[in-house]
């Protein structure tokens, strides 16, 4: 099933399959990890219920919905 | 010889640079900008210096921080990078990396947090990695200072040595084809080690080279022929195939350089998190430590040491009754008696009384920022500040300043985009400071004693002062000067580490350091000019009736600018403009008006005169127009240092003084209406009212900026 990060579940599991948006945007999102074929951990949103806490390469990010929308995922399985 | 220093955000590089440099640091800004720039000498070497690099991500075109760091390394030929990164973030850290490499100087990678790494009981196999990446690679960790003498030893080995640069990251063929042509056409316009940079970058349309390298036509049609291809095959942009290329080709070797420990301990600070930013806790725990942290600034501790200050050392024992006896003891001149006395002791010690508060509070708030609790409230108030043109960094400052504008102003470095990095400097003064408190109490004191509404004034004064921010936000997001770059708020939320006891003396000794030195100067100059001309009348005779003196003359004579606002008095005007020099100096400038040498923190003694000469209302307009016009000296004097230019520090005092007059002009006018007053000043007031809401309220057409970051 295929989404935008901004409607992610929490505690879940996502892949990249890519990355859109105004060049400056995608670079900033790229060079921060989030490239096309990346894992990614939903952790939390926060208590306003923006931004999301994600995990990527190891690190936790906080990135805002309207930033997130556009990185689309993919569900993957947890392990 | 020149030692650069380059890595992420958070990766420790300030600890580092600290390690390196002790206090042989210069620490400005980049000509003309809000970027940081930090300058040392190495410690015990006086003929290197060591240049500390923002915090980047990358080396695109897209970020101020990134092209400063591009430009320094490809332009001022340092002899040898030193690439601070994260040891346990080396996928995303490694990176960076890559492009430094590719600069064609000597790299020396330093892995930092080596401490963690050995707690979670991973294992980094540093020379496998140097090998490749074909540099040397050192451990350190830099809280600790472990590693620093290897460290410099290594870079200045490297340093000395001839240095082939020989590609590390090799892309696809098609690729690197496309790079090669790009090599022939340019290599006459870069030097040798850097023309495999210049290649990838003409590779990727980085706009900022190809305007530097200007290609002629027929060259620039070749390669944006064969460009297309690539992109039209992978259906992507250059700059993202090879941004994935470099990523893929760290993921093919980190798996073998770091080990991770077999068993999954979750992280601290994700259990940290767990309650800290906790859906229903994060709030409340949030709005609990900011109490704390004033509690025990302002009221406990640092009211008791600042007591203690202002009672024993600079009071009616203390320091000014010593020096005035010994003074008068050798018969010193009277003027220069009260010049020493009043002036200097009396107006600096009224500064420097604030000192402890100020330890403690910032003592507080570093301790906040270094464990890494900053980073979440940022998460935390995002969305609201989000409303606001904002972001949730703008806490910060915004806190900061409350104790002092100084530090709140220095603050704002935190921001990562620059509009709003310019927006908040000019507005964090906003938020009453400590020096304002006595204004607030002398209002409330002496024009609302008896009135139901007097508890309200000091709130009301924090009120007034978010609410100026966020009006000021709102109205200069839709000016062409202060639009928000199209750039995404991505911030990393690093794990939580016990400061360092020496990184939090770092922290409060240099603010407390810039405090204390402008009260030593500007202050100590400024009181001493004020006692003079406040004492002195035109024909240098001391008077005692300050009515005649040179302050007053001039006070009268632009007093009446203030006139609409509703006091239009020469001694509300002197106060003010002697407010100048430091906030707390109008209440005593009101005392020494008055006729009293002394008064006490609130202005107690005066509060009966002053309440003859205002009414409720203008008493409030010159509150407000006091608390949100231009700051001290000292703060004006951060603002020129955050801003890095005198232009944008004239409008940055002017915006805030016109905010101010605009505020109180409409507080009393309108204020007025409601007394039963129509004249031509409620006109006045209704227009302001009016300018004001069209500036609020018009619609934003910067909204959905398209506008490239200007070069430098």
């Amino acid at each position: 099933m295929t989404n935008t990060l901004d409607k992610a579940n929490i505690n879940q599991d996502y892949i990249i399959l890519k990355v859109k948006g105004e060049k400056q945007i995608k670079r900033r999102l790229m060079d921060l990890g989030l490239i096309p074929g990346t894992k990614l951990h939903v952790r939390k949103y926060a208590p306003l219920g923006d931004p999301i806490e994600i995990m990527v390469k190891g690190t936790e990010l906080t990135i805002r919905k309207s930033d997130a929308f556009n990185i689309l995922i993919e569900t993957i399985a947890e392990d | 010889m020149k030692i650069v220093l380059a890595g992420n955000p958070n990766s420790g590089k300030t600890t580092l640079f600290n390690n390196l440099t002790g206090n042989n640091q210069h620490i400005g800004n980049w000509p003309g900008v809000t970027v940081e720039k930090k300058e040392g000498i190495l410690k015990g070497k006086k003929d290197i210096t060591v240049v500390d690099l923002p915090g980047i991500y990358s080396l695109s075109p897209y970020s101020l921080e990134e092209v400063i760091s591009r430009d320094y390394i490809l332009n001022e030929n340092p002899d040898v990078i030193i690439n601070i990164i994260d040891g346990s973030s080396l996928e995303r850290s490694l990176y960076l990396t890559t492009q430094l490499i590719e600069t064609g100087i000597p790299v020396i990678i330093a892995v930092n947090m080596m401490d963690v790494i050995a707690k979670k009981q991973d294992v980094i196999k540093s020379d496998l990695m140097g090998k490749m990446l074909n540099c040397p690679v050192v451990e350190i960790t830099a809280l600790k200072s472990h590693g620093s003498e290897e460290l410099i030893n290594k870079a200045l080995e490297v340093a000395k040595q001839e240095y082939k640069f020989r590609p590390v990251v090799w892309y696809s063929q098609e690729i690197e084809e496309v790079i090669k042509l790009i090599s022939e056409k340019i290599k006459d316009k870069v030097d040798e080690e850097k023309l495999r940079f210049y290649s990838i970058k003409v590779f990727e349309k980085d706009e900022k080279v190809l305007g530097d390298l200007k290609l002629n036509i027929e060259d620039f049609k070749e390669i944006s022929e064969k460009i297309k291809i690539i992109e039209e095959k992978n259906d992507d942009d250059t700059e993202s195939i090879i941004t994935q290329e470099r990523y893929a080709f760290i993921k093919r070797f980190v798996g073998k350089v770091y080990l991770k420990n077999k068993l999954k301990m979750q992280n601290i600070s994700l259990k940290i998190d767990k309650v800290l930013t906790n859906k229903y806790l994060g709030l409340p725990i949030f709005v609990v430590i900011i109490f704390l942290v004033y509690y025990l600034a302002i009221s406990t501790v640092g009211g008791l040491l600042s007591d203690f200050v202002n009672e024993s050392i600079f009071g009616d024992n203390g320091l000014p009754f010593i020096v005035s006896g010994w003074l008068e003891s050798i018969n010193t001149w009277p003027w220069l008696q009260g010049i020493i006395v009043e002036g200097i002791i009396g107006g600096v010690g009224a500064v420097l009384g604030f000192l402890p508060q100020m330890f403690v509070l910032f003592l507080l708030l570093g301790i906040l920022e270094e464990s890494g609790y900053m980073a979440r409230i940022a998460f935390i108030l995002d969305k609201i500040f989000r409303r606001f043109g904002l972001s949730g960094r703008s806490f910060f400052p915004m806190l900061m300043s409350t104790g002092c504008g100084v530090p709140g102003i220095m603050a704002t470095r935190t921001i990562e985009e620059e509009n709003n990095r310019k927006v908040m400097i000019m507005t964090t003064t906003f938020m009453p400071c400590g020096a304002k408190l006595p204004i607030i109490a002398l209002i409330a004191g002496a024009m609302f004693r008896t009135s139901p509404i007097q508890w309200l004034i000091a709130p009301s004064a924090y009120l007034i002062g978010i609410a100026m921010i966020i009006i000021s936000s709102i109205i200069l997001k839709k000016f062409k000067g202060f639009a928000s770059k199209a750039s995404p708020f991505i911030m990393e939320l690093p794990d939580y580490h016990l400061p360092s006891y020496k990184t939090l003396a770092f922290h409060v000794y240099h603010k407390l350091k810039s405090f204390v030195k402008k009260a030593g100067t500007i202050i100590l100059l400024a009181a001493v000019i004020v006692w003079l001309l406040s004492n002195f009348s035109w024909s240098f005779k001391m008077v005692d009736d300050t009515n005649l003196s040179i302050l007053a003359s001039l006070g009268k004579l632009i007093d009446i600018i203030f006139a609409p606002l509703g006091w239009g008095d020469w001694k509300a005007t002197v106060a003010t403009i002697t407010g100048l020099i430091a906030k707390e100096n109008v209440v005593s400038t009101f005392g020494v008006l008055y006729g009293f040498a002394e008064v006490s923190e609130d202005g107690a003694e005066i509060w009966m005169l002053l309440a003859t000469d205002f009414t409720a209302l203008s008493a409030y307009s010159f509150l407000i127009f006091n608390l949100i016009c231009a700051p001290c000296f000292a703060a004006i004097g951060a603002i020129k240092k955050e801003m890095g230019s005198i232009k944008w520090t004239w409008i940055a005092i002017g915006f805030q003084t016109g905010l101010a007059y605009a505020i109180a002009l409409i507080i009393y006018q309108i204020g007025l209406i409601f007394t039963g007053v129509f004249n031509f000043g409620s006109i006045v007031g209704i227009f302001t009212l009016a300018v004001l809401l069209y500036l609020l309220l018009r619609p934003n057409k910067y909204l959905n900026p398209k506008i490239p970051v200007q070069t430098l």
